[in-house]
Order: C-alpha cells, then structure tokens, then sequence
C-alpha cells in the first residue's frame, strides 16, 4: 500500500508540475492528440476501406479478358469468347459491354453498363442512387443523354438502385444491349470486355496465359489482381495523403522531441530542488517518465476516440473533400466498424513510446549531476 | 475536502479505457450484423462489377484495376497528372507489372 501511495503522490506532484506551465504543456497536448487523430483516422479509414473493399469485390468476376490496342484498352469482337471457350477448364465466357458518358448538364461521369439480365422495357434505364443527388433522376423520370452522332435521346428511368449499394452502383446507369450500341455506336459482334469464368479457381493464371498465348493482343485481369488492386491503393503508407501527413508528423516530432528532449532552466531548477530535498535519481525518473506518460497517454486516448467517431459516425467527413477531387458524383457511404489491434499497437508504439522514453533521457541527465550545480545552472 | 489530482487523473484514464471497451464492443456488434456488405456483394456479382465507385472523375480512378498502363498519361508520355484522386491512389500492382512476365 505504501508502495501505491508512493507513486500516487508521484502522479500529484506531476500533474501539478504540468500544471504550473499550463499553457505550454496545453498546446502540446492539443497538437498531439490532432497528430493521433489524423493518423489513427487515416488508419482506421483505409483499413476499413480495404476491408470493405475486399469483402465486397470477393463475388468479381474471375478473370476479365480485355483487347488492348496502340497501348489502349479497344473494343474486343466478341468472337474471341469462341476460342477462349475452347481452352480446357473455362466453364463460360460472356461479353461485357460498359462505358462511360460525360454528362454535360450536370459535369458528372456516369458509367453504363448492360446487365446481364435486364427486365425492364427498351428505352428505360435503373440509375444508381448517387445520380438522384447530382442530376435530377428519379423514378418515372425522363434522363437526357446524347448519343454518338449529337441526337438528343431521352430514357426514362425505371428503378433507383437501392442507397446502400451505393459504395459499388453510385453512378451506374444501367440499360438494354441495344439501347447501348444505339448511344455509342458499339457496332455489332464488339464488346467492351470479356468475362470469362473458370471451373477450378486454381488454374485462372494457367487459363490466363493461355489466353494470352492464343490471342496476343488480349490482357487478362484475375480476380485476384482486383482484389489486390485495392489492397495497394488504400495501403496507408501510399498516396498524397501520407505524403502531406508526413510534412505535418515530422514538424511535430522536431516539436516534441525539442520539448522532451531539452529541459528548460526552470525544470533542470526543480530537479535540482527535488534531489537537494531528498528526492533520489529514481524518483525523479519516474516524474519525469509519468509527464510524458500522462501527455502521450492522454493523447493517444483522445485522438484515438475522436478518430473512431470521425471514420464510423461522420464518414471521415474531414477527408471527404480530399477523396472526392474532382468527382461530381461521389457515393455517400457508411464504412463498416472495424478495430485492428495490431494497428492500434502500431500506432501505439509510434506515439506513446518514443516520447515517454525521449523525456527520460535528458531528466536522467540533470538528476545524476549534483543538485547544487543543478540549481545554480 | 478536496479530490486529488491523481484521482481524477486515474478516473479519466479509466473512463478513456471504458470508452476504448465499448468501441471494440461497438464494432464488434454492428460490423457483424451489417447486411449492407451482402447486399453489395449480391449487386457484384449480378453486375459483374470490378470496381468500387468512389472515384468518379476519370476512367483510370472510377476502374482502376481495369486501367491500362498509359491510361495515367493518356495525353502524352510525360503529362502531368490532373485529377486529384490520381495522386491519391497507387497504382495498381498488375499495372506496373504488365508485360513484364
């Protein structure tokens, strides 16, 4: 008990040393939990993405066979799902037809695309439910587009995609096959891509280079490469973001490791103080430990909470202007909640240690000197 | 009488953690009842989508795992990159590795 009692009384008289230089010890605490915050929000934000991702492209098609022409992706005839059938575990191979519309009323892309199955009669479209927001589509709607030669063709939209799929459908307009080649001018036999779907998952590299070798100006994308496309794409240590982050972390690390590093004549003065009224080297240590402790710990608390609510309760609204550069349609999306405690370590050992232990070493310093020196300076 | 600073430091370390329990606790529960992640899914595969539509302002960033290599530079070889998502995204691993096997 005497024990506890030692170091409760350690932890008032520490927080009372804080407390004298409130207003210095104040702006570092708020700079720190900002720095924890933005990083732990970046983390939590991308891992989730990355999860999110992961667990909603896993039903992709298996391998995509585009047709790349001059270094360009190009229209594929539709006759090579002929020859592609041929190869000996390929179970299907079906023609994609998708592309893109710029909409000029509104500056938005859409992408459009032909489902496989589509119900609904010839003329009408089903929009994904981020063009309710930036166009004026809606059920029963009349939608605008033009087609290749300038004619003004009119669709009517027939369904809204439901808001929760909006992550993957935000702006798709989904219509007939011939409505599509009629707007785009897709000649007949050509379509934008092939997928091909494959009996034993295993062998989809075998089958792909196959594919490859049968028709050279073919490229295929596995579904493993989709999947790993966003695993490297929303990989935190990628991307601006990190980079202007980086800028922020290092001025505070200068910053802090300044404060914790260097003591101030008024702090090397109180060591001196402490040690000449009896204090040993030991419990000046661990004052000085349990200041960096309590800044650190406070911090990474509070910006790691702030964090959690920023991503899962206000969809990372602060990176939201960021991540939507220049897209006039950007889907509005829940990220599902998710804690990595393997991230939450890692970031634990960025931000708490190195700071705890760079206070030690110049306290160290001061306590091991004799307190009449200490004092006089 | 007063409290001791101590105390209600240790109560706020204590509160903090309580909160840290019901995040986890939070994310536990409502991540593992989330539908909207089937629903998406279901709409993948009806679709055949590759994508996700988070990025909607060039073809390169709305499909990035069916970009090809020059698409970044679509202009030139040596154009800058001008969409701000561009710069925000890696590329893709089979892109910068395409035609190298």
């Amino acid at each position: 008990m005497a024990g506890i009692e030692k170091y409760r009384s350690i932890i008032d008289f520490t927080l009372s040393s804080l407390l004298r230089r409130k207003g210095k010890n104040s702006a570092l605490l708020f700079v720190y939990t900002l720095v924890v915050f933005l990083l732990a929000s970046l983390m939590l934000y991308t891992q989730a993405l990355r999860r999110e991702a992961a667990a909603v492209l896993a039903d992709a098609p298996e391998l995509v066979v585009q047709r790349i022409m001059a270094g360009r992706h190009d229209l594929i005839p539709v006759d090579y799902s002929e020859k592609i059938r041929e190869i000996r575990g390929v179970r299907s191979v079906r023609a994609r037809l998708w592309g893109y519309y710029y909409d000029p009323l509104f500056g938005a892309n859409y992408t459009l695309m032909v489902p496989e199955q589509f119900t609904w009669e010839p003329g009408s479209v089903a929009v994904g439910n981020g063009l309710t927001r930036s166009s004026m589509a809606a059920k029963d709607n009349i939608m605008p587009f033009y087609d290749h030669t300038g004619t003004l063709v009119t669709f009517t939209v027939a369904e809204v995609l439901p808001p929760s799929t909006e992550m993957v459908s935000a702006d798709l307009v989904l219509m007939g096959t011939d409505d599509f080649r009629t707007l785009f001018g897709v000649p007949q036999g050509m379509a934008t891509d092939l997928v091909v779907e494959v009996a034993n998952p295993v062998e989809v590299p075998t089958i792909a280079g196959k594919i490859v070798k049968l028709l050279p100006d073919t490229r295929p994308i596995s579904r493993d490469e989709i999947l790993r496309t966003y695993d490297a794409v929303f990989n935190w240590r990628s991307g601006i973001m990190l980079a202007v982050l980086c800028g922020a972390l290092l001025s505070f690390f200068i910053f802090a490791w300044d404060k914790a590093t260097g003591l101030s004549a008024e702090e090397r003065k109180e060591i001196g103080i402490l040690k000449a009224v009896g204090w040993d080297t030991g419990d000046v240590l661990v004052m000085k430990f349990g200041e960096g402790a309590i800044i650190s710990l406070t911090a990474f608390l509070v910006g790691g909470t702030l964090a959690y609510g920023h991503v899962f309760f206000t969809s990372a609204a602060l990176f939201g202007p960021v991540l939507k550069g220049w897209s006039v349609l950007y889907p509005s999306f829940r990220l599902v909640p998710h804690v990595d405690f393997g991230q939450l370590a890692v970031l634990f050992f960025l931000v708490v240690v190195p700071y705890t232990v760079a206070t030690i070493v110049p306290a160290w310093r001061a306590a091991t000197v004799d307190p009449d020196s200490v004092m006089r300076g | 009488m007063t409290v001791r600073k101590s105390t209600v430091f240790i109560a706020f370390v204590a509160a903090e953690l309580l909160v840290l329990i019901a995040i986890v606790v939070h994310a536990f529960i409502v991540g593992g009842r989330e539908s909207r992640l089937a629903e998406q899914r279901a709409m993948v595969k009806r679709l055949s989508l590759t994508d996700l539509a988070l990025f909607t302002d060039a073809r390169y960033t709305r499909h990035p795992s069916m970009a090809d290599l020059h698409s970044p530079f679509q202009d030139y070889p040596l154009s800058f990159e001008h969409f701000p998502s561009g710069s925000l995204m890696a590329p893709p691993p089979h892109v910068r590795t395409y035609g190298r096997h």
